[in-house]
């Protein structure tokens, strides 16, 4: 059986593109294993290969000659060292910037297609679509330093392609005519775009991350030694080269291109400036409007749900034009039952939640304070809550931070009526992830579904209460690895039940009484299987719930 | 055995990934010019001529002005656009006529064309005119050139080396 319908979370169907997505996340799962899997830490490589550029760009900087006339023969000594190593050094800056742009792209991909870029998640997406041009303006900059024939004809085509913009007193290409030679006070400037806008986008990946909390500025070891490793064989199988030092006098010919960096030098050439730009300008226009279109507002009350309309707060005339207003309900504080733990700072996963001075004004005592902006209605702060343990023996279970739309007492009296509804003789409730695996299928004779927004809204405790309750097992159902659509709630959830993390399942609940099945859209017959597993080595009924009390 | 499996698809997985960089970062090669082309450049920065001689101030002028700002000679600062021509092998190539930069229009008239020929040799004529004249041109340069393949050829314009230059 499952709850009414007055407490299903609500979850959006997900998209044709999420569900692409997610079928190739799943066989990218299948072939490199669920934590090794790239797809699922685009964001965690890109600062990766980041750090990459930044480490092996220092030592290049090192030996780079900064005149004009020195910085080829400087990076072309480099290339020719004979033990190899700054061949390497050279291939792995060059392959981490192609790779670099290959991840951004795909990490850029994914969040659309995932349909992430809406509502709280919008500041993420908007402060990160400004640093696709400036991540290719590090990469374009970065081929004029060497100065040899590709750096000549990037550095001409880039003035030519800037000269179409109007307001310039003097064309840029003026200083790559042919019969003079380049200034090193332009050269300058070349050092100065390098590691400028590297510098700038740092800063405005700072931004970036800022709405939420623990980024992953690193990806998982494996990937980044396997990454690293990758990059180092090609630049050993394929080292990057010269292509003979710039000459002003005439066009460089058959240049080995990096089409994946400058591909808009032949796209310009092939059609014209005025058009790249205004391909640039729509392209980046599209992306910075994306999180308001095909948007609306939501203002009816979703039938069966009354109690979202008192905790859906309009927008006002002053935040009706942001995307981040979206109409969802908030979690809210009581402060009577706050302890000023921090524990639900510690778990929110998009750093909504602050602590304030207790209004009781005792010495020291804080508050958790909810900022409505960010809070994405996960309920992982729920689910923190030292609080929300259903153990408590007030006949309405209050815990210090909830969400009004799905209060824990209600969840704590859904699963104890439908556990005395349940026929028996054996009881099993299923805690599971609502974007996850369907679990529909499983509610059959004698299993109670309680589907969750995020499991990551699960005290552990209930797991035990619900034991205790009456229940043979407990199968709780997050999504896979990396797949959480909240970014924390199937880590939180799968290190609070082992132990891992506070509030912690008590150690004494026998392991073979609960299982943890991570299961996606599409693992349904993993979840069965799983189950399948629990039933075939549940135990005999826990103590019961009145004999504990 | 599983992990095995693991091992060898995230082999196959960078493996892939490292093949689709070494393949686009150096292939396919790419020409900026076809293989019997030459470029000319014709580019140059230049003021033209003020659209009107300076002149004395009247008498009524200067008292208008605040003595400190009162100057023997008054000039207009709007200068002339510089109308351009190129032939090649006695065909106008190239027709432009660049207005002065500013607000005031009182900065130098700018051009940067470029031109893709065959190589080879061309008689080239070049003829600038800077002044208010509606035609003629009080510039002009002629020279047979005889252009390599992938040769840049800049035609610019320096008032201190005669006028319209071939570099």
């Amino acid at each position: 059986m499952t709850v009414s319908s007055s407490l299903l979370p609500i979850v959006p169907v997900p998209s044709a593109s999420a569900r692409l997505w997610r079928a190739l996340e799943h066989g990218f799962d299948a072939l490199a294993g669920t934590s090794g899997n790239p797809l699922k830490h685009l964001g965690a490589l890109g600062f990766w290969l980041l750090w990459l550029l930044v480490g092996s760009g220092a030592v290049l900087y090192a030996v780079l000659d900064t005149s004009a006339s020195g910085a080829y023969p400087s990076i072309n000594m480099l290339s020719r060292e004979p033990r190899q190593w700054g061949s390497l050094l050279r291939g792995l800056h060059r392959y981490s910037a192609d790779a670099m742009v290959l991840v951004v792209l795909a990490h850029v991909v994914r969040e659309w297609m995932l349909g992430r870029f809406r509502s709280f998640r919008a500041p993420s997406w908007l402060t990160g679509v400004p640093l696709l041009p400036l991540m290719f303006a590090c990469a374009i900059g970065g081929f004029w330093l060497n100065w040899d024939r590709l750096g000549q004809f990037s550095a001409t085509a880039t003035a030519e392609w800037l000269d179409a913009l109007p307001g310039l007193a003097s064309p840029l290409s003026r200083n790559f005519l042919g019969g003079t030679q380049l200034n090193d006070r332009l050269f300058s400037l070349f050092v100065f775009v390098h590691l400028g806008v590297p510098l700038l986008l740092v800063f405005g990946l700072w931004f970036h991350v800022q709405r939420i909390s623990r980024p992953a500025v690193f990806p998982p070891r494996a990937l980044a030694i396997g990454s690293v490793l990758a990059l180092l064989v090609l630049a050993a199988v394929v080292p990057v080269r010269s292509q003979g030092p710039a000459d002003l006098g005439t066009v460089p010919a058959g240049l080995a291109y990096d089409w994946l960096l400058l591909f808009i030098h032949p796209l310009t050439a092939a059609t014209s400036a005025a058009l790249v730009w205004g391909l640039l300008g729509a392209t980046l226009a599209l992306l910075l409007a994306l999180p308001w279109l095909g948007f609306r507002r939501r203002t009816a009350v979703p039938e069966g749900r009354p109690q979202e309309a008192q905790v859906r707060s309009p927008a006002t005339s002053h935040t009706a034009w942001r995307p981040i207003a979206l109409a969802q309900p908030v979690a809210e504080v009581d402060p009577a039952h706050c302890s000023g733990c921090r524990r639900c700072v510690e778990d929110c996963p998009y750093a909504a939640i602050t602590m304030v001075p207790h209004p009781n004004g005792r010495m020291g005592m804080e508050l958790a304070q909810v900022r409505s902006d960010l809070c994405a209605s996960c309920g992982i702060c729920v689910g923190s809550c030292p609080s929300s343990t259903p153990f408590r023996s007030a006949q309405v279970l209050h815990t210090g931070i909830d969400m009004p739309q799905w209060p824990i007492d209600a969840l704590r009296q859904q699963m104890l009526t439908g556990l005395a509804a349940l026929p028996g003789p054996e009881r099993y409730v299923v805690f599971g992830c609502a974007q996850g695996a369907q679990l529909d299928a499983l509610a059959a004779q004698g299993v109670l579904v309680l589907p969750l927004v995020c499991t990551g809204l699960l005290p552990p405790s209930f797991v035990e209460y619900a034991l205790r309750a009456g229940a043979n097992g407990v199968l709780i159902a997050t999504c896979r690895e990396g797949g959480c659509a909240f970014r924390l709630g199937e880590r939180w959830t799968r290190e609070r039940l082992l132990g891992q993390r506070e509030p912690r399942l008590r150690a004494g609940v026998p392991r073979q009484a609960w299982s943890l099945v991570a299961a996606d859209a599409g693992d349904e017959a993993a979840l069965a299987a799983a189950l399948t597993a629990l039933r075939a080595r549940a135990a005999e009924p826990f103590v019961p719930l009145e004999s504990f009390a | 055995m599983n992990r095995v499996f693991v091992l060898a698809g995230q082999a196959l997985l960078y493996g892939g990934f490292a093949l689709l960089i070494g393949v686009f970062s150096h292939w396919p090669a790419y020409a900026p010019l076809a293989a019997d082309e030459a470029l000319i450049k014709l580019s140059f920065v230049h003021h033209g001529k003020r659209i009107a001689e300076c002149r004395p101030y009247t008498a009524a002028e200067l008292a208008k002005l605040a003595p400190n700002m009162r100057a023997p000679l008054k000039c207009e600062r709007e200068r002339a656009p510089v109308t351009v021509e190129l032939d090649i092998d006695g065909a106008t190539a190239y027709r432009y006529t660049a207005a002065p930069s500013g607000l005031s229009r009182d900065g130098a008239s700018t051009v940067y064309k470029r031109l893709e020929v065959r190589s080879g040799t061309h008689r080239i004529t070049v003829r600038l005119r800077d002044t208010t004249a509606t035609s003629g041109f009080n510039y002009q340069h002629e020279a047979t050139v005889d252009l390599k393949p992938a040769q840049v050829l800049v035609i610019d314009f320096d008032p201190e080396r005669g006028g319209i230059v071939l570099l």
